[in-house]
């Protein structure tokens, strides 16, 4: 398929439209959000259940803790906010409300990293993996496209406790759009095989190390790609084999590298089979203004910038 | 039940705070006895609970939103019957499942809470689940005086006030102390009454420590439709324990074994005087 006929949908599109699909299979469930309804795309969940959708205005910490309430009297509340809002603001109120209860709320928080854009950097969060993976009992998502991102929140309303899945903004390539793909929580995907290098990439990033593997090919550079969505709990088995077979592993992640794929990661590796790693992501900056294509591959989260990076580590 | 048999109660409850906080060497007794004629009024009288079926689905719910005062919460819950009395001194024990603030774990506690201002919304969510679902149920959540400082309380109260959620209870426990010292010298709340006022909430002020005040304060609570009901509660901070009232020093701390000897004369002294009244 040529480059420019490649579908393309944001995850948070795929956000409303699944909660929307998956409306009259899960009675129980409810949708919270604060007045960003038409851009987290729990819009399109409003226009088909009204009743069921809860507008709880500009107010975060209250909507987590009115989402505990509703779990705890039969509801499946999917809490929905910017990832700086949802994650960030209201960390608290998840963790003490949320987690430490260990209610069966699911927060869908998108907007989640630079790929924003234009806002600038107060609503680019790139900690929200970090902030949610320290919560004990909390399962962390971060799917890579339409089809993944469906089946996290069919997943997330099959599972029985907290779960934070976190969506873009931007439209992003359908990749696996194919026959036999299958979602668990907890298990990754080898997307690509290989044995040079292992680039393990989460979200938006996993389209981008798999054109890095592609160029890498043309040099000769064969690089297995790994797909985790599921960053809490970690699929170490998929990591640990892949790192046994190529001895080098490269993490890729819309994210900071401080706290959340890449280090994930490096705790599994660092416990299992120490090998060397390169952590791709924001490195402990924050982002700022511009479209998100431009700001990608500003700091390196494009197939070039992957390609460069796993390059420079060989 | 009648007043002197609650009053009955709630000394007991109050034997129960100053007995568990003495056995932990922690906690927080002035906000616990402050409020103990209310935990003892809503365990007791108004809420509709089985202690021998603490998860009954169609059960009124109770959240503490001032979860530092669990020890008033426990106390209630074992003197109702939810679990033993003799558990209450292993209160913030390595062990123990009487956490120090409330945990959900817990019999017959409906909520985790203790970071202050988030009760209030979970009981929020609560009181709306019900409404979306014609259930008849009714939730209560108990704040500190102090506690409404923080800005989620006033989140939830708009809330609330907007979806008109009568079928939930807020009471404020005014007992006029917070850590640093009087709540209008620290960061001043007042007026309580006007600002849920404002937040479109039907007030109600009540002496919480009259057992004809409290009752009447909760049938209105009952009676008031279309609009959530808080009730400002003008409470005594460490009432029923001389040394302990109206004290800012007895927040949160733990009376050592004189202390607590003293604490528990005062109040056999009150059981005692209420014998007497029974007899009469």
């Amino acid at each position: 398929m040529a480059e420019n006929t490649v579908k393309k949908i944001a995850t948070r599109e795929s956000y409303g439209n699944s909660l929307k699909e998956l409306a009259e299979e899960f009675p129980n469930l409810v949708v919270l959000d604060a007045d960003l309804a038409a851009a987290t795309k729990t819009g399109i969940f409003r226009k088909a259940y009204p009743d069921r959708h809860i507008d709880c205005g500009i107010a975060e910490s209250n909507m987590m803790g009115v989402a505990a309430g509703l779990s705890l009297v039969g509801k499946i509340p999917f809490v929905s906010s910017f990832a700086m809002f949802a994650a960030g603001r209201a960390f608290e109120q998840v963790r003490n409300s949320i987690g430490y209860p260990h209610l069966n709320v699911k927060i869908g928080a998108t907007h989640a990293g630079i790929t924003v854009g234009e806002d600038g950097a107060t609503h680019q969060c790139n900690e929200d993996i970090a902030l949610m993976r320290t919560i004990p009992g909390m399962v962390v998502m971060c799917p890579s496209d339409d089809v993944e991102a469906r089946a996290a929140v069919r997943a997330a309303l099959e599972y029985e406790g907290p779960v934070y899945i976190r969506f873009g903004r931007a439209a992003v390539p359908v990749i696996n759009d194919h026959p036999g793909y299958h979602f668990e929580i907890g298990k990754g995907t080898v997307v690509r095989e290989g044995k040079d290098v292992t680039i393990v990439a989460t979200g938006i990033c996993v389209d981008s190390a798999l054109g890095a593997a592609k160029m890498l090919e043309e040099e000769g550079i064969s690089a297995e790609v790994v797909n985790i969505c599921t960053i809490k709990p970690l699929d170490e088995e998929i990591i640990i084999n892949s790192a046994k077979k190529t001895g080098k592993v490269v993490t890729v992640e819309e994210h900071s590298v401080i706290g959340g794929l890449g280090s994930a990661v490096c705790d599994c590796l660092c416990a299992n089979h120490p090998v060397p790693v390169k952590k791709v992501g924001m490195q402990d900056v924050f982002g700022e203004s511009g479209s998100a294509a431009a700001l990608v591959e500003k700091y390196g989260l494009d197939a070039k910038g992957v390609y460069k990076s796993v390059k420079e580590f060989l | 039940m009648k007043n002197l048999e609650l009053q009955k109660r709630a000394n007991d409850v109050r034997k129960g705070i100053v007995t568990a906080v003495h056995g932990a060497k922690a906690g927080h007794p002035g906000g616990s006895l402050s409020a103990a004629d209310i935990f003892t009024f809503l365990y007791f009288e108004e809420m509709n609970i089985d202690p021998k079926n603490p998860d009954m689905e169609e059960r009124d719910r109770f959240v503490l939103s001032k979860g530092h005062t669990a020890p008033g919460l426990y106390s209630a819950l074992a003197y109702r019957g939810y679990f033993p009395v003799e558990d209450l001194p292993t209160l913030r024990h390595l062990g123990s499942y009487l956490q120090g603030h409330p945990c959900i774990h817990i019999p017959g506690v409906d909520m985790s809470s203790g970071s202050l201002g988030q009760g209030i919304s979970a009981a929020v969510g609560m009181a709306l689940g019900a409404k979306m679902e014609n259930r008849d149920f009714r939730v209560y959540t108990l704040l500190g005086d102090g506690e409404i400082e923080e800005g989620q309380v006033w989140e939830a109260a708009m809330f609330a006030g907007f979806r008109k959620l009568d079928n939930l209870c807020v009471m404020v426990d005014n007992n006029n102390l917070q850590i640093d010292g009087p709540i209008d010298q620290v960061c001043s709340p007042y007026p309580i009454d006007k600002k849920f006022e404002a937040f479109n909430f039907h007030v109600i002020n009540a002496d919480a420590h009259d057992f004809d005040a409290i009752r009447a304060a909760f049938k209105e609570a009952r009676e008031t439709k279309g609009m959530p009901t808080c009730i400002v509660f003008h409470s005594l901070k460490g009432k029923g324990v001389s040394f302990m009232e109206n004290s800012v020093d007895w927040h949160g701390k733990a009376p050592n074994d004189e202390e607590y000897a003293v604490a528990m004369a005062d109040l056999d002294k009150i059981e005692k005087e209420l014998e007497k009244a029974g007899e009469q």
